[in-house]
């Protein structure tokens, strides 16, 4: 019964073997192109030159004349997030509703699944969309801030362009994971496609678009800052502004600020949510 | 009542045997306040095969727990394999653990681990930590493994997953860890009650030549009346937290029996004949 | 006065909206008109025809191959920490540990990559080094908060018996939690991958190295044929690691 070798042989070695094989081969080349070096973390100069414009952030820049001047930054950013997302659902919305399968009148008399024409009519609208998604907003702001120069004003554009992406894909899949049948009774009935749309498919999506819109704001307004650092305006472009000058105590107040502003938008989004969806 | 028949270990234990553990006095009492055990007093000795019986809710359970130092005792004291493991360091504790070995009801096995890294886990306690780690992405005793799987007749699923397994293999893979890791002490908790009858015999004797053999100590609560009349020694009947008797298996009366079950809120009454007919009581 | 409320959010939407334009002083004339389109259509045009020369071609390459390594380091790096930080973070070691090590992976989280970013460039320099240790910082805030509550609802009866059985501590852990919450592990992993991609690109703005520090330099000698190369780089890049993700997430996730 207790032969020596009775096991047999572990179908799993070779498999784990070749990956870890390949894990390592693809680590020795990832570390030397990224440059790793965590010893600068800890570096004593390094550590010295981070100490002192650490401890340039106490006391925070706290006089009047600076603060007004935070209030209009944060102000900034507030409006070009908001702004900027006001238009990509203005672009968003009718993008969703030319993507969406939900709405598709072939797509009756085959069960739900649309015919080859209407799927290559659908298509250019959701290439279009994805590559609004896919291409980073700071991008955009960076070509925006290029072509129309510095200023909100690319900033605005950048998220508009690539949350109308965003927004229009979600839509899309939105519009299509609720009950189709109200939608599909009203197509077969004779609707119009708009009428199918407010009678049978939003009453059904609101709370879910909301929700997601409601985050999608807030994201914004964290992207917001971030483009600033290109030049997109708002509370962003006035810290790349300080830390360029090593004014830690002014970085310290903005910093702050960012952080309340992100819980603000955070609870301001949930209460939202919550009351809404 | 309580019919309090303790039979006087003093007698029973050789002069020179080792104790294998012994409880004085030993309660316990859980966080919603309610009492588990009480008033529990055990002496065993090195090598002896005990089963526990009792109905549900007697403090079976609580009771393994305690002698597995998984609870530690609200009253009375503890004394395992020559130590006392609530009076030592951390350190001491967890070599006298490695020492007790505890099957579970429910093996609490992860799902997606395979087997033999379940059945290998049983030795962590003696293990280094770079052989440990290391048997995790190749297991270090695939042999060992497999004879602990073969005495239990689950050799072939070796390299499953246990996600995989029945509830009766689970409890199979559950005693295999337990034997890999070879302990002094062997705590079984209802070891059986997922397996039908042939093989719940079977792997109650397998236990009981296993604790033969390198002369562990046994200790097994069961449902199964018969079952453990059949393969205990001794028997001891836990009722309401507190012991109703503690005996050698043939010196047990069918009186005792039915005072251990009875229970006044269901309608059947066992009928006090003789042990082997109405007091089969199987698991539901 | 129930109507009145229900009116009232909108309302307030609305009136944001409108004040957010009016604060911005973005007047649609100035944005569409005759002279501001033109302006954007002629910087449009030279990104129409992208450089597409050899050796441009293995500059992307390299700067690309840079970017990968930058995310995929920085992920994992984040991994281990995140992991590391995790553990008191689900009440491991006590309470004050779990207080310490949530407020240092919020603190970790909150700051944005590129802020991040920014200060790794004043402590290490220009160059992907920056840029792989601020994704390594912001990410393993992002994936300890994930790791902690994955850890939190693991069941503890595998450990627990494990330690019985005289384990210690750290073996428990490896052959008791982590082989449950393995899968999920795996993909917060993927998922935030999936994200540094992108940020990874934009990193280099700051001068973290990789695409994005190429990107930043074209267009600020306004190169706008080479621009338009990196920028297809970068989107060939995001899905080439989105499809990678969504099949090592097929492959090890199937809980």
């Amino acid at each position: 019964m207790l032969t020596p070798s009775l096991a047999q042989r572990d179908p799993a070695a070779f498999p784990r073997l070749l990956t870890l094989v390949l894990a390592l081969a693809l680590l020795w080349p990832g570390l030397s192109l990224s440059e790793l070096d965590l010893s600068v973390l800890f570096d004593g100069s390094n550590a010295g030159t981070m100490a002192v414009f650490l401890s340039s952030f106490w006391p925070p820049e706290h006089s009047g004349e600076f603060l007004a001047l935070l209030l209009q930054a944060t102000l900034e950013t507030l409006a070009i997030a908001t702004a900027g997302m006001a238009l990509a659902l203005a672009v968003a919305l009718p993008c969703a509703l030319m993507a969406t399968r939900a709405l598709s009148i072939s797509a009756l008399t085959r069960g739900g699944r649309p015919a080859w024409w209407s799927w290559a009519l659908r298509w250019p609208v959701r290439g279009l969309l994805i590559v609004l998604r896919s291409v980073p907003e700071i991008v955009w702001a960076l070509l925006f801030v290029r072509a129309v120069g510095l200023g909100p004003t690319a900033g605005v554009l950048a998220i508009a362009i690539t949350y109308a992406g965003m927004l229009g894909k979600v839509y899309a899949e939105i519009f299509e994971s609720v009950d189709p049948l109200p939608a599909r009774a009203l197509l077969s009935a004779g609707a119009s496609r708009l009428q199918a749309f407010f009678y049978g498919v939003l009453p059904q999506a609101t709370s879910e678009m909301l929700s997601y819109s409601v985050y999608r704001w807030e994201c914004a307004i964290r992207a917001s800052v971030v483009m600033g650092f290109v030049g997109a305006g708002g509370l962003g472009q006035q810290m790349d502004l300080s830390m360029r000058m090593f004014a830690g105590g002014e970085v310290a107040s903005m910093l702050l600020t960012f952080l309340l502003l992100v819980l603000l938008a955070d609870l301001l989004s949930r209460l939202l949510r919550w009351r809404f969806a | 009542m309580s019919v309090l028949a303790a039979a006087s270990e003093s007698d029973r234990r050789a002069p020179d045997s080792t104790l294998a553990f012994s409880l004085s006095g030993v309660g316990h009492t859980h966080a919603s306040g309610q009492v588990a055990l009480q008033g529990i007093n055990i002496e065993a000795v090195e090598g002896e095969r005990i089963a526990i019986i009792g109905p549900s809710g007697a403090g079976k359970t609580t009771l393994l727990r305690l002698l597995s130092t998984g609870l530690k005792p609200d009253a009375g004291r503890i004394s395992l394999l020559d130590e006392q493991p609530w009076e030592e360091s951390r350190f001491a504790l967890r070599k006298l653990r490695a020492r007790i070995g505890l099957v579970h009801q429910a093996p609490p096995l992860p799902a997606r681990q395979r087997v033999i890294t379940a059945v290998l886990a049983g030795r962590l306690g003696q293990w280094s930590l770079p052989k440990s780690l290391l048997s995790l992405l190749y297991p270090l005793d695939p042999n060992g493994a497999a004879d602990a799987l073969a005495r239990l007749d689950l050799a072939d699923k070796l390299y499953a997953r246990c996600d995989q397994l029945s509830g009766g293999q689970l409890q199979r893979v559950g005693i295999a860890r337990m034997l890999y890791q070879q302990p002094n002490l062997i705590l079984a908790d209802e070891p059986v009650s997922a397996m039908d009858p042939v093989l719940a015999a079977h792997t109650l004797g397998l236990l009981n030549q296993e604790a033969q053999r390198r002369n562990a100590t046994l200790v097994a609560s069961l449902h199964a009346v018969d079952l453990a009349l059949a393969h205990f020694p001794r028997i001891i009947g836990l009722r309401d937290g507190r012991i109703l008797f503690d005996k050698p298996a043939e010196a047990l009366r069918p009186e005792e029996l039915a005072a251990l079950y009875a229970n006044e809120q269901l309608e059947q009454r066992p009928a006090a004949s003789s042990a082997t007919q109405a007091l089969n009581l199987p698991r539901c | 006065m129930k109507m009145l409320s229900r009116l009232l959010a909108p309302i307030a939407l609305i009136a944001a909206v409108i004040a957010s334009f009016a604060f911005l002083q973005l007047e649609a004339s100035a944005l569409f008109s005759q002279q501001g389109l033109g302006q954007m259509a002629d910087y449009a045009a030279g990104f129409m025809t992208p450089d597409l020369s050899t050796a441009h071609l293995r500059a992307i390459g390299y700067g690309a191959l840079e970017t990968l390594a930058m995310s995929a380091i920085g992920t994992l790096l984040a991994a281990l920490l995140g992991l590391l930080l995790a553990l008191p973070a689900a009440n491991r070691f006590g309470a004050v540990a779990q207080a310490v090590s949530r407020l240092l992976l919020n603190a970790l989280r909150a700051i944005p990559e590129l802020v991040w970013a920014a200060l790794m460039v004043l402590a290490a320099g220009l160059g992907p080094n920056a840029g792989t240790l601020a994704l390594a910082l912001h990410t393993a805030g992002v994936l300890g908060r994930l790791f902690a509550e994955a850890l939190e609802n693991a069941p503890a009866a595998p450990t627990e018996a494990l330690r019985l059985a005289g384990s210690g501590r750290i073996t428990a852990f490896f052959y008791g939690t982590l082989p449950a919450i393995w899968p999920q592990l795996v993909a917060y992993i993927l998922y935030r991958w999936e994200n540094n991609i992108r940020m990874a690109s934009v990193l280099g703005f700051v001068g973290a190295g990789g695409l994005g520090q190429m990107l930043y330099m074209s267009l600020s000698l306004f190169q706008e044929a080479q621009a338009s190369t990196v920028i297809l780089a970068m989107l060939l890049m995001v899905l080439a690691v989105d499809m990678l993700s969504s099949w090592a997430r097929q492959r090890w996730v199937r809980a």
